[in-house]
């Protein structure tokens, strides 16, 4: 029915209706916020300081910076991602599929839109909340110092604003939890290695560049890292453009594929 | 009107896979009753509850809740509306009272009017003292009985529950029945769907008997009994040996029933003969040796079995 698809696939229809679903996944998370925000920190912070300390005996200075400082504004980045993806992901489908959470709110007035609406804002915000956390001990490392590196929580935001929308996405469509196996990795986990995280761009082969460059993960590190560093990141317009226009893209067609799942 | 379906019909799919679930349903609720949706899995009873409250679109056909159209105006109908819906969706991350305060929140009641309810609400759900409950601590009796609570959150004029005592024990199902007498007598119009005959008979003031999305059947429980089934029933089983190699309920059925009853549908080892005067045959079956007997109305479950069949439906 042509007719059908058109009507999922029509324009979001928003409202600050939101907040109130907004809200009860933040107090659900208020519940555990100490283990989250470790679950959310540990990992990465690890990886920063293994790979940090480790590698950076070996290579003493990338970009001008330690390894360590290199690798700060990219750990912040790429732990953003993942939170604010594994909350869309697992989460978003637990309260969707598993728990009948979404179809309890529907019988709220309550429009669907406005629910997964939430879930998008409500995983950037835990991803943000991490973000914080980890940019914490960034700081209390000493591996940034400039008042510049507070722009970097807005920044964090929005990435995670853009990886919850490419999560929902996948919500959308997941018959089951296992799905999300191949997102990661099939996506995510190549796009962590691209993106210019752990090493330059630069290291890469010419033709693989330019597709690195283009992924979302990409654009936030050129954001983030600068930022850390205190230096003002070059092209701010075009990443923050990319990044604001892969979320509303992606949010959309998020919320065409759900409507389409769920109002039959 | 707290609800009114004129000429609902609903498709899934296109062109030769589509499947019709609802093929021109009417309904009328009128203010304070209790009416069923009664029907076999797949009648198209929840398809309808769904276009209702605006979370499917009806192919064809207009709905109006609470006065308003659907599904233009159904976010604002479902503000005066609470549902009961078939699976149990409380949030398991939440206690008793907080599911209730953080269900309110999504009709923009505030905390602190709802604070004040939740003793009451779940003193009415038979949950008292419940308030800091975990979830999983509950049976599902409770489970059941707290999302009745949360449906009543927003003080609706029309409640609508789906299979509401579908898996519980005799004990719960009492409790859920009577508190819905006490929600009916105050004037709360509901419109429930079941398989159970007895939850038909007992609760509603009116039901429809719905199968393959179309309504066979619409009264009051003994309106419905009276218009389409013989009132006296007969149920006769038992190993028969009356005549020849012959044997069982079926083979006396086969020999004897259509001349001593109206009609007698077998199934399994029993035969039920349907009849408006059952004195000859059971004076007949006081002679026949081995087979036993069962005299009883006609009820609600002989109509709804002879309109949807005695087929199993998965």
């Amino acid at each position: 029915m042509p007719h059908a698809t058109a009507l999922h696939f029509a324009p979001p229809r928003l409202s600050l209706r939101f907040l109130a679903v907004w809200r009860r996944n933040f107090l659900v998370w208020k519940k555990l916020a100490l283990p989250s925000i470790v679950g959310n920190l540990a990992d990465p912070v690890i990886y920063m300081l293994g790979l940090g300390y480790g590698l950076g005996l070996l290579v003493p200075e990338v970009e001008g910076v330690s390894y360590i400082a290199f690798l700060a504004g990219g750990t912040l980045a790429y732990s953003t991602m993942n939170a604010a993806t594994f909350e869309a992901l697992y989460s978003g489908f637990s309260r969707m599929h598993v728990q009948k959470t979404w179809e309890a709110i529907m019988n709220a007035p309550i429009a669907l839109d406005d629910i997964v609406a939430a879930e998008l804002v409500w995983a950037a915000s835990k991803s943000c909340l991490a973000g914080v956390a980890i940019l914490a001990v960034i700081a209390a490392f000493g591996f940034t110092a400039s008042p510049l590196a507070l722009a970097a929580i807005p920044v964090v935001f929005l990435t995670g604003l853009c990886f919850a929308a490419l999560g929902l996405i996948m919500t959308a469509l997941a018959p089951s939890y296992d799905f999300f196996m191949y997102y990661f990795t099939l996506f995510i986990t190549p796009m962590t290695l691209l993106s210019g995280v752990f090493f330059p761009q630069g290291q890469l082969p010419d033709s693989v560049q330019l597709i690195a460059s283009a992924l979302p993960l990409s654009h936030a590190v050129s954001l983030i890292r600068p930022l850390l560093l205190g230096q003002v990141p070059a092209q701010i317009g075009l990443h923050l453009g990319v990044l604001a226009l892969i979320t509303v893209l992606a949010f959309w067609l998020a919320l065409g594929l759900t409507r389409r799942r769920l109002l039959k | 009107m707290p609800l009114e379906i004129s000429g609902l019909v609903k498709r899934f799919g296109t062109g030769p896979d589509a499947r019709e679930v609802v093929r021109g349903l009417d309904l009328k609720l009128e203010r304070g009753e209790c009416f069923a949706l009664l029907g076999p899995n797949g009648a198209g009873k929840t398809t309808t509850l769904r276009c209702a409250l605006g979370l499917a679109e009806a192919s064809v056909g207009s709905i109006r809740l609470c006065g308003l159209p659907v599904p233009a105006q159904a976010r604002e109908a479902r503000a005066r509306v609470g549902v009961v819906p078939q699976t149990d969706s409380l949030d398991p991350d939440f206690t008793c009272a907080e599911n209730l305060v953080v269900f309110a929140g999504y009709f923009g009641i505030p905390e602190r009017d709802i604070r004040p309810r939740v003793p009451e609400l779940l003193a009415f759900a038979g949950l008292e003292g419940k308030e800091n409950a975990r979830i999983q601590s509950l049976s599902g009796g409770m489970k059941r009985r707290l999302t009745l609570a949360r449906a009543l959150v927003n003080k609706p004029e029309l409640l609508i529950l789906d299979e509401p005592t579908t898996g519980l024990d005799p004990q719960a199902r009492h409790l859920i029945w009577e508190r819905l007498r006490r929600l009916t007598a105050e004037g709360t119009t509901i419109l429930l769907t079941t398989h159970f005959m007895d939850e038909a008979e007992r609760l509603a003031h009116r039901l429809a008997i719905l199968d393959t999305g179309r309504i066979l059947a619409q009264g009051s429980p003994r309106e419905v009994i009276a218009a389409h089934i013989e009132p006296q029933v007969v149920e006769v089983f038992g190993d028969w040996t009356g005549e020849g190699a012959a044997s069982g309920a079926a083979a006396w059925a086969a020999r004897h029933a259509e001349a001593l009853s109206r009609r007698c549908e077998i199934s399994g080892e029993t035969a039920f003969c349907y009849t408006d005067d059952a004195a000859p045959l059971l004076a007949h079956l006081a002679h026949q040796p081995g087979l036993r007997t069962l005299h009883r109305p006609a009820n609600l479950e002989d109509v709804f079995l002879k309109l949807t069949g005695r087929e199993l439906r998965d």
